[in-house]
């Protein structure tokens, strides 16, 4: 599972550093998502899913390999 | 799914919006039956005459606020503004800041403020909340038995709380706090709101106009640095978001405390589990902020495109009230959604709002509610009401729901 952020579709609601702090972020200049991890191990992906449906913007999505 | 249009009803024949409630901690009763339907509804708005689509279902309400081709804009002959004013009246209104603007001129809005409300700053701003609700709880003890909670801690916390961060002067909050109640109460004459937007806007114009000598470092005196250094200080522009993160950020916040106290205690089994375990402080906000959903209308909206919503056809200039109490209601998201379950991952609710408009301050707002219900369940351990919950003045008469005063005693 490999997450993808599209920061320019962010509105830095926080949601997602909310749900797994390990993963999420928001950057300290912009506010908007910053991933610390890419493709999070399996125990993120309940977090990380829900993190995703969380989102109100839109911004998140995951692309299953 | 197939497209069709609502039968169309004689205007006195729609429902009328907004619809009572029965009971203080439900929604009103209309919303379940329309849910059960499952499609919009046209309902007429008593003040203004307008009509809008009513959108109550989870789903629907998140697919409406998510979709590109819907506006915010108020000034849109349909949007479902609940006060009646004529067009030119529209025209003259103030500038909107944030909640009234569309891409990509809100995102432009937005991005400039994101960073004073992130997770990591709100929670730098714990210790400082903590010190103002411990000493709003020793004015409330102070007051002795009876004291009103929303004098002596719903209302000073948040407003202490958000004129710090953005640096407006505490001693103002009388002014503040009398013209926020004027403008968000369904008794207001539109004169009488004007006037309240007005002098709330000429107050920021003049602490503007003070902070630009000398650019403290507060979130004011940050945004007139950050506007110069790329040539976007507009003084009006920054008065008009100033008024409304004010607004939102002490109004809101002190109905949540109110609403969510008074709720704790007339559910003792659900108070008994929280008290035994702050750990469930978390759910415990959020399940309080699902239940009341306090700004229940602030998801309205005008349709820019034609849409299908639950095989509804909403066209192209139509309003819409996304109602993000029914959602935070639906039984098919939240099983038995009218109980208050302190253990329920109650996240997907509405009351924040959903799209790209999600409210900003949402992350300061949990800190304040669970710092707040904490400390006065842990330091008035007796707390209790001094008259029935079924007697407090709820704020039926208001934009945003709440409790006009809490009398308690311990």
């Amino acid at each position: 599972m490999r997450i993808k952020a599209d920061r320019d579709v962010c509105v830095g609601a926080g949601q997602c550093v909310l749900t797994d702090p390990d993963v999420f972020d928001q950057g300290v200049d912009d506010g908007i998502v910053w991933l610390l991890a890419e493709v999070p191990g399996p125990e993120h992906e309940d977090k990380v899913r829900e993190a995703v449906s969380l989102c109100p913007s839109g911004a998140l999505s995951i692309v299953e390999e | 799914m197939t497209q069709s249009q609502a039968p169309e009803l004689p205007v006195d024949q729609i429902p009328a919006f907004p619809m009572e409630r029965t009971c203080p901690f439900h929604p009103p009763a209309a919303y379940s039956e329309i849910q059960d339907g499952d499609a919009p509804v046209k309902v007429r708005l008593t003040r203004s005459g307008r009509i809008a689509w009513l959108i109550t279902s989870h789903d629907q309400v998140r697919q409406v606020l998510a979709h590109p081709g819907v506006s915010s804009d108020r000034t849109a002959p349909n949007f479902p503004l609940a006060v009646n004013l004529d067009p030119e009246e529209i025209k003259n209104m103030p500038k909107p800041a944030l909640i009234g603007l569309d891409p990509p001129e809100h995102s432009v809005q937005r991005r400039q403020v994101i960073t004073e409300f992130t997770v990591r700053r709100t929670k730098d701003l714990r210790p400082r909340i903590q010190q103002i609700v411990d000493d709003a709880i020793d004015d409330l003890l102070a007051a002795g038995k009876g004291a009103d909670l929303v004098e002596h801690v719903s209302l000073p916390v948040p407003s202490m709380v958000i004129c710090e961060l953005l640096g407006v002067p505490y001693a103002d909050h009388d002014y503040f706090q009398e013209r926020t109640r004027a403008l968000l109460s369904r008794d207001s004459t539109i004169e009488q709101g004007r006037r309240a937007l007005n002098e709330l806007g000429d107050y920021f114009v003049e602490l503007l106009t003070a902070k630009e000598k000398n650019t403290p470092d507060d979130m004011l005196g940050r945004l007139i640095t950050a506007g110069r250094a790329d040539g976007t200080y507009d003084r009006d522009e920054l008065a008009a978001l100033a008024r409304l993160l004010l607004i939102a950020g002490h109004e809101t916040t002190a109905n949540m405390i109110s609403l969510g106290t008074v709720a704790l205690l007339e559910n003792p089994e659900q108070l008994a589990k929280l008290k035994a375990d702050s750990g469930l402080l978390p759910t415990t906000v959020e399940e309080l902020l699902r239940v009341f959903a306090i700004a229940d209308v602030a998801t309205s909206r005008t349709a820019l495109v034609d849409m299908e919503v639950g095989g509804v056809l909403i066209k192209a200039g139509d309003g819409i009230i996304a109602s993000g109490l029914a959602a935070s209601h639906d039984p098919g998201v939240f099983p038995e959604p009218h109980a208050i379950d302190v253990t329920r991952s109650a996240r997907a609710h509405v009351a924040f709002g959903y799209g790209v408009h999600q409210c900003l301050g949402q992350n300061l707002a949990r800190a304040e509610l669970e710092i707040a219900y904490e400390t006065l369940f842990r330091r008035v351990p007796g707390l209790t009401l001094a008259v029935p919950a079924e007697n407090l003045p709820y704020k039926n008469d208001a934009f945003i729901y709440g409790i006009h005063e809490v009398p308690v005693t311990w």
